[in-house]
């Protein structure tokens, strides 16, 4: 079974030569364990971890600059729709694109990276923090507020914790697409998932890399999603209380 | 039934009871031409619950709110214990008027103890003394010490409402704001709640400020009642005895409803009139009984029922207390000082 089509149709796909070669690898097979295991640790170990570092620093900027912005947005409204257009703006860009664009302005770097990736996580974790602060009940701030609470301490005590479910389901959204565009930011610059991926493009289309990049995207993802879940669930035992429980 | 001392009682954590004075409130909201509440002018004495009750658009509410400054009132003053509450920091302010709501507001996201300790946490209470405090207010309302530990999800509404009445009693303010805080109950529950409130003021002694707009519900909690008509215009301010027997005007008595007389004889039990002496043809076959402690409404529906004869009134330990008729019914609500029932100026 073949994923990707030859490049060209003389020669088939043009495999690195590792040493010594296997069958499997050189009939290009769906998937060859030999291969995969014997290059884990000098290919895809490191590719994984930055990977795991692209996105977990993308996602971290992003949730400081939408943390603010939501904030601010919460107590002044007028905020929060320029900083919605502004956002939309940035996600709608094609990722090739915007990766492309900032090459010609910063260079193929990490920085490039971590701008345009950040940039996708905006709209995503600004749109749920707010939701999540504005989403308190008015009986819940009515209460808050006849009681005296300040307001900074109606937003501390009150609207942050009770804003943590709309806030990590946004975190969610936002770690599941940095990690997929993060395997694109490869084709302006080698890092990544992408780059194993990209190599075996580039190399007439090698199935093991190719599928070996993509599978563990996916595995990241849905171990990065669990761990959210997890970290919602511990953050938050009221949400899941029921009556009688 | 109305304590008028204005002398308030002082416990070691402050008032225990202080009395509130509004002058001449008058409440205009921006871009309105007519004021929500105009020249509201009534003093509440310590330790009394005064009613705010009117229709809907009567400005009650509103008039609650100025106190604790949840709404900024436009002229006029609201004295607590005699301080004005204008130039106050509103928070500070808030932390020493208890403060309930229909929809009892607690917060879904920590434990009913952590709730009922709000406001001592806010004033900077030591950890020992919030759980202290709050094993005490579990305790007032008849919650166990594991009820403490859930979330307000795995409550019943009822064991809610009593939440929200501890919370606002936790710090032991001198003055209650309740707004329709029965309103949102099922009607055996609400019954026992009021009846689980009555019970507590009775010990705790709290000024309170009640809203509702439900005459009945003012008529059993109020020690006073104020009502008002659309535009915030007080038409009475009285005893519940003394607006069922004297309505102010048509209104009034449009409001507290042609039943009023009805109403009134519920306000008394037979333990507080004089009763007659044995009929002198003494025919007790069949005759029926009512305990000292039933109204003078309850009693005429049993004289209704057995063709007018008297009743004879038995106190808890069986003995005969005396006997009751239509006329001593009669007499009783013309003579303590209610005047005539029937005319409404």
């Amino acid at each position: 079974m073949m994923f990707l089509a030859p490049v060209a149709d003389s020669g088939g796909p043009v495999i690195p030569n590792f040493g010594k070669t296997s069958q499997c690898v050189l009939d290009n097979r769906s998937f060859c364990w030999g291969w995969f295991s014997k290059h884990w640790g000098d290919t895809f170990e490191p590719a994984l971890i930055q990977h795991i570092e692209l996105t977990a620093m993308a996602v971290a900027f992003g949730f400081v600059i939408s943390f603010a912005l939501a904030v601010l947005a919460h107590r002044h409204g007028w905020v929060t729709n320029p900083v919605t257009l502004l956002s939309s703006l940035l996600y709608t860009i094609p990722s090739l694109a915007l990766f492309e664009i900032l090459v010609g302005y910063i260079g193929p770097n990490w920085y490039m990276v971590e701008i345009a990736l950040t940039s996708y996580t905006l709209l995503l974790l600004f749109t749920n923090i707010l939701a999540g602060l504005s989403g308190v009940t008015p009986d819940v701030l009515d209460a808050a507020h006849g009681m005296g609470l300040t307001r900074r301490q109606v937003l501390l005590k009150v609207e942050m914790p009770l804003a943590v479910p709309a806030i990590i389901a946004g975190l969610r959204i936002a770690v599941v697409t940095v990690i997929s565009l993060a395997t694109i930011a490869a084709y302006a610059t080698p890092t990544g998932l992408g780059k194993p991926i990209f190599d075996a493009l580039s190399n007439g289309g090698f199935n093991t890399a190719f599928l070996a990049g993509g599978i563990l995207c996916v595995i990241l993802a849905i171990v990065a999603d669990g761990l959210f879940v997890l970290v919602q669930r511990g953050l938050t035992p009221w949400a899941s209380a029921r009556r009688g429980a | 039934m109305t304590n008028t001392e204005t002398v308030a009682a002082r416990t070691s954590s402050g008032l225990s009871a202080a009395p509130l004075e509004f002058r001449n409130v008058t409440k205009i909201y921006p871009g309105s031409s007519t004021p929500a509440i105009k020249d509201l002018s009534f003093t509440v004495p310590a330790g009394e619950v005064c009613v705010l009750v009117g229709p809907s658009g009567c400005g009650k509410t509103t008039a609650m709110r100025l106190v604790n400054r949840m709404i900024d009132l436009s002229s006029g003053d609201i004295l607590i214990d005699g301080k004005s509450i204008v130039g106050r920091q509103p928070s500070d302010l808030r932390r020493e008027i208890g403060y309930v709501i229909q929809q009892i507001g607690l917060f879904p996201h920590v434990n009913i103890l952590h709730n009922i300790t709000t406001v001592p946490r806010l004033l900077g209470w030591d950890k020992k003394r919030c759980e202290r405090r709050g094993s005490e207010l579990l305790e007032l309302i008849g919650l166990t010490e594991e009820m403490g530990r859930r979330f307000p999800s795995q409550l019943s509404g009822g064991q809610r409402q009593r939440v929200g009445v501890a919370r606002a009693l936790a710090a032991d303010p001198p003055l209650m704001l309740m707004d329709e805080p029965f309103g949102a109950i099922d009607p055996i529950n609400r019954e026992r709640l009021q009846d689980e409130f009555l019970r507590l003021q009775r010990e705790l002694r709290k000024t309170v400020v009640f809203v509702t707009h439900d005459i009945d519900e003012a008529i059993k909690m109020g020690d006073r009642i104020a009502i008002l008509r659309e535009g915030g215009e007080l038409v009475q301010f009285d005893t519940p005895d003394r607006i069922l027997a004297e309505p102010a005007d048509e209104f009034v008595a449009q409001f507290v409803g042609v039943d009023r007389g009805l109403k009134r004889m519920a306000l008394t039990t037979l333990a507080e009139i004089e009763l007659e002496p044995a009929p002198a043809v003494a025919d007790s076959a069949g005759e029926q009984t009512v305990l000292t402690g039933a109204t003078l409404r309850e009693a005429l529906s049993l004289i209704m029922s057995d063709s007018l004869r008297p009743l004879r009134v038995v106190d808890e330990h069986g003995q005969v207390a005396g006997y009751v008729s239509v006329e001593l019914i009669n007499k009783a609500m013309h003579n303590d000082g209610g005047g005539n029932i029937a005319v409404p100026r």
